[in-house]
């Protein structure tokens, strides 16, 4: 669990984070997200003093992250970036030891422990645990970046921009096996981006920034329906915005009992999937496929989709 | 399919000008015109006087004579003509053997037996034709493509074939080993000292300019301080330093015995040591400085966020990615000092640069020689070393 109670930072005259408060519970994605200058990312390098807070603290599970050296705190902390900032002299194996090499692991455990996130990855140990960073492919190297950031099984792990890089394709597949990492692990994320899809996608809660003041902290679903005026109305107002809400729901939370024709779209697909199957086949219901007869119609998305 | 294949399979329909290699028809005429214009060698009747020129049919023995000819005529078609880089560096090799062979012949040749006041030197064909071929072995060598050890090892079989020729006693006639064998004694010590010189003042600015381009990379307020100062005693000419320094030197070794007694004095090897120095302290703290600056700056972010301290950092990040770039700084040094040092022997500091200036006062281009060539092949072995080195920490990174 993260604590940030009453957190200022001021650069010179400049006030980069203004008095944000905010706790982001054990096992969750919390995102930050807002336009560049808002002051998301030093509020992010904050949490493990990359940047020291003017005023305010934070505290990770209960401790008051002061009382720590700066170093010793970070090591406890995963981290990472856009670009994924890998050593390009040290091979992938040598990459992701980082952390417990510097923690002092003896050496069985360092290589256990390689050998454990390369498969979690999906990166065959064999193959690219003695590659060069420069021998990898754009998502192999991110990917890389992140089992680095949790080699030493940090609870926290605090990510600026990881997916910035990565082309659409590799970035959707990249978020969706971060939240399955999450899920897996059980641990805390804090994420940095400004793109609002990729914070409706990922977070349990958002929290959006302008400058320098936290204006929402929310679930995705809240700041859909009900954005604060102003500064978060404009960023979720836009023309898609019904788009994004039934992305948040499932088939299966708005199927009814009745048959339809047609192939059938699975109860876990969004809703922003099942509108858009019905508007390509032209029809007004889909079957769903499970056992008992259902179906999804165009009136019940209907229903989902606008203010409530 | 290799380009060389595809160039092959389509020579037939080229018309001839585009068979030709550009820098093969250089070389090619620069062979033509010594072997028909240069003396090969030089003879004249004692130590200083003038000499008069020998062409190769009046250098050598009609048959030796003759081989030579069909050799290097050889060797200039083979440039000419597009052939594959492995033939053209054998043919160079091949070349500069035969050079050298012929031109130890010469002595035995010209000089009556029993005269040993007459000298035979080398002279501006036998220097072009080294040249011609040294050219075409480097050119070779670039589109070979070889890699840092096999460079090396080039280095390593030229160099013991250069030392089994000057040990088989065949150049034994020539002037500049009959300087050679006047001064035995002197030349080993003037090449210890040459080479202490060189590397000595290199070390001391490594030990000094790591440090202080380290503080540099990280303080610009030092940086905008100390690289204008460095690059303006770099543009301090060399006899001019060693003026500069002869008087607070012979103060300090007036003043002070102890610094006397350490050898330290207005001229010798101190001051000549402390001007290497200062100009080896420009490449050195420069390119360290640029060696950190293009570390990527999410590297050093990462690294920070991973928990590393600044000495971690450090070590383990930015020195090893900045050295390829410390190396060329140091390549550099090394390169310029091995040169630098004959001046030195100007104020008594010693090494070749002694042959060379004892040389022009007695007006004996063969004593110069003497000092010179060592100096060029050892900067040149300085050079081929370095680059290797370089290429090593720049292709396997560890």
């Amino acid at each position: 669990m993260i604590d940030v109670e009453g957190v200022t930072r001021r650069f010179g005259a400049v006030t980069a984070v203004d008095d944000v408060s905010l706790t982001v519970e054990r096992g969750t994605i919390a995102v930050l997200v807002g336009t560049s200058g808002s002051g998301k990312s030093t509020l992010l390098r904050m949490i493990n003093r990359l940047i020291e807070p003017s005023t305010g603290t934070i505290r990770v599970d209960g401790r008051d992250t002061a009382t720590l050296p700066g170093e010793a705190l970070r090591r406890g902390i995963g981290y990472a970036i856009q670009g994924h900032g890998l050593f390009p002299h040290w091979t992938v194996a040598r990459n992701i030891a980082t952390v417990p090499m510097l923690q002092g692991w003896d050496k069985p455990r360092i290589d256990r422990r390689v050998e454990d996130l390369l498969v979690l990855f999906d990166l065959d140990p064999a193959i690219f645990a003695a590659k060069f960073p420069h021998q990898l492919s754009g998502g192999q190297q991110q990917r890389v970046g992140v089992a680095r950031a949790l080699a030493a099984e940090p609870a926290v792990l605090l990510m600026d921009e990881p997916f910035g890089a990565l082309d659409p394709i590799i970035r959707a597949k990249a978020q969706e096996d971060l939240i399955a990492i999450q899920r897996r692990l059980g641990i805390t994320i804090v994420l940095v981006t400004h793109d609002m899809e990729e914070a409706i996608q990922l977070g349990d809660r958002i929290a959006v920034m302008d400058g320098g003041r936290l204006q929402q902290y929310a679930t995705p679903a809240e700041i859909l329906a009900h954005p604060a005026p102003g500064f978060v109305e404009r960023l979720v107002g836009g023309s898609d915005r019904p788009f994004r809400l039934l992305s948040l729901a499932r088939v299966e939370d708005a199927a009814e009992t009745g048959t339809a024709q047609g192939d059938a779209i699975a109860p876990t697909a969004s809703l922003r999937d099942a509108l858009a199957a019905l508007l390509w086949r032209g029809t007004d219901s889909l079957p769903v496929a499970g056992t008992a007869p259902r179906h999804i119609t165009l009136k019940a998305i209907l229903g989902q989709a606008g203010r409530r | 399919m290799t380009e060389r294949a595809g160039a092959a399979r389509g020579l037939a329909a080229l018309p001839a000008a585009r068979r030709l290699d550009k820098l093969g028809i250089a070389i090619a005429g620069l062979i033509a015109v010594t072997l028909w214009l240069l003396p090969f060698a030089t003879f004249k009747a004692n130590r200083i006087v003038s000499g008069k020129g020998l062409g190769l049919a009046q250098a050598l023995e009609p048959a030796a004579a003759a081989a030579g000819l069909a050799v290097f005529t050889g060797i200039a078609l083979l440039a000419v003509l597009r052939t594959a880089p492995a033939w053209r560096l054998a043919a160079a090799a091949i070349g500069l053997a035969v050079l050298c062979f012929l031109v130890g012949l010469v002595p035995a040749h010209v000089v009556p037996a029993g005269n040993t006041l007459a000298r035979i030197a080398p002279a501006a064909g036998f220097w072009t034709l080294f040249f011609a071929f040294a050219i075409l072995m480097a050119d070779s060598i670039a589109r070979l493509a070889l890699g840092p050890v096999a460079r090396v090892a080039i280095l390593g079989l030229g160099a013991a074939a250069a030392l089994a020729l000057l040990a088989s006693g065949a150049w034994g006639g020539l002037s500049i080993m009959r300087e050679f064998a006047n001064n035995a004694d002197g030349f080993w010590r003037e090449a210890g000292r040459h080479v202490a010189l060189a590397l000595g003042s290199l070390a001391g600015a490594v030990a000094v300019g790591l440090p202080l381009g380290i503080l540099c990379h990280r303080s610009a307020a030092l940086r905008q301080i100390t690289l204008p100062v460095l690059n303006i005693v770099q543009t301090i000419p060399s006899i001019a330093m060693y003026g500069l320094m002869m008087v607070p030197l012979g103060l300090l070794a007036a003043k002070v015995p102890l610094a006397a007694s350490l050898g330290i004095r207005g001229i010798g090897a101190a001051p000549a040591l402390i001007a290497l120095f200062l100009y080896s302290l420009l490449p050195v703290v420069a390119n360290v400085v640029v060696g950190l600056a293009q570390v990527p700056a999410t590297v050093i972010e990462a690294a920070r966020g991973m928990g590393m301290t600044a000495r971690q950092r450090l070590f383990l990040a930015e020195l090893p990615l900045a050295l390829p770039l410390i190396l060329t700084g140091i390549r550099i040094v090394l390169v310029q000092n091995m040169g630098l040092v004959t001046i030195a022997a100007l104020i008594g500091g010693g090494g070749f640069g002694t042959f060379v200036f004892q040389g022009l006062g007695q007006s004996a281009t063969d004593l110069v020689l003497l000092g010179a060539v060592p100096t060029i092949a050892l900067a040149f072995a300085a050079a081929i070393l370095l680059d290797a080195a370089i290429d090593l920490t720049r292709g396997c990174p560890a």
